[in-house]
C-alpha cells in the first residue's frame, strides 16, 4: 500500500532534475543501498526524458510502499505523447527512433525490480517502476 | 545555471563534473571544452566523474564524445573517478564507454597525462 504520494510536473529538464532528487532524497531516507539509489535514479532519467522529448512533457507520480514491513518506492511516469505502437520492439536492445543510443527503455526496464509499461498510439504512455528495499 | 568550470594547470584542463547534470549543462560543456582545447592549446583533458551521482545513456554518450572531439583536437582525454555504483549501473544500462581512456582518480590521471603525452612528443621527435 501507498503510505505517502506526491505529483510533480514533467515538463522541463529542471522538472526531472526535481523528480530525481525528490526520490534520491526519499531512498536515503529509507535507507536504500546507494547502488540500489543510483539505479532507481538513472532509470528515471531515461524514462523521464523520453516522456519531455517524445511525449511533449508530462506528469511524475511518486509514492513510499509499505507492505509486511517492507519498504519500496514506484515512480509512475506518464506522458500524453504519440505512444508506442510496438512495445516489444521498443524494449529490445540498440531500438531508438531518435538520436539516443536505444538503451532508454530496455535499459531502464533492467536498472529496476518491477517494470511495468502501457502504451498505446495516440493514447501517450504511462510506466511504472518500482524498487523495494 | 551556472556553466561547469574548466581548470587549466599547465597544459592540461581539469573538468570537475558536478553532482546532477541536466542536458543543457553537458552539452554547453562540450562547447566551450572543445574551443578551450584549441584557445589555450592544451594537450591533456581529464574529465572528472568523482562527484557524479547520475550517468545515463544521455550523459554517457556526451562524455564519449567529448573524449572523442578532445582526440580529434590533437589532445588526450582521460575519464577519471567514476564510483563503483555509476560503473555497474552504466554496464547495466548498456554503456561501456569504449574505446574510452580511464583511470582511478584525478592523481592517476594526471600521470597517465605525462607520459601519453611524453610518448607523443617522443614518437614525434623519432619520426623526424
Amino acid at each position: 500500500m501507498s503510505v505517502s504520494s506526491k505529483v510533480l510536473p514533467m515538463r522541463t529538464e529542471e522538472d526531472l532534475m526535481i523528480v530525481r532528487q525528490t526520490v534520491k532524497a526519499w531512498m536515503i531516507e529509507q535507507e536504500f543501498s546507494l547502488l540500489e539509489q543510483t539505479k532507481l535514479v538513472t532509470a528515471i532519467s531515461e524514462i523521464g526524458r523520453n516522456a519531455l522529448v517524445y511525449g511533449g512533457g508530462g506528469s511524475a507520480l511518486l509514492e513510499q510502499l509499505l507492505e509486511n514491513c517492507r519498504v519500496g518506492i514506484r515512480v509512475t511516469i506518464e506522458d500524453q505523447g504519440p505512444g508506442i505502437a510496438d512495445i516489444e520492439q521498443a524494449l529490445q536492445d540498440a531500438y531508438s527512433t531518435g538520436n539516443g543510443l536505444g538503451f532508454g527503455l530496455s535499459g531502464a526496464k533492467r536498472l529496476v525490480m518491477d517494470f511495468d509499461i502501457c502504451s498505446k498510439p495516440g493514447q501517450g504512455t504511462r510506466i511504472k517502476m518500482t524498487v523495494w528495499n | 545555471m551556472n556553466p561547469i568550470p574548466l581548470f587549466h594547470i599547465g597544459d592540461f584542463l581539469l573538468v570537475s563534473i558536478p553532482e546532477d547534470l541536466s542536458d543543457s549543462m553537458v552539452t554547453r560543456l562540450q562547447d566551450s571544452l572543445s574551443r578551450k582545447v584549441i584557445k589555450l592549446q592544451i594537450k591533456g583533458v581529464l574529465l572528472d566523474l568523482s562527484s557524479v551521482t547520475i550517468v545515463d545513456s544521455f550523459i554517457g554518450r556526451m562524455l564519449g564524445n567529448m573524449a572523442s572531439i578532445t582526440a580529434m583536437l590533437g589532445a588526450e582525454a582521460i575519464i577519471v573517478g567514476i564510483q563503483p555504483a555509476i560503473a555497474i549501473t552504466m554496464i547495466e544500462l548498456g554503456l561501456g564507454l569504449n574505446n574510452i581512456k580511464t583511470a582511478l582518480n584525478v592523481d592517476q590521471g594526471v600521470i597517465m597525462l605525462q607520459i601519453l603525452a611524453a610518448d607523443k612528443a617522443i614518437d614525434y621527435v623519432s619520426k623526424q
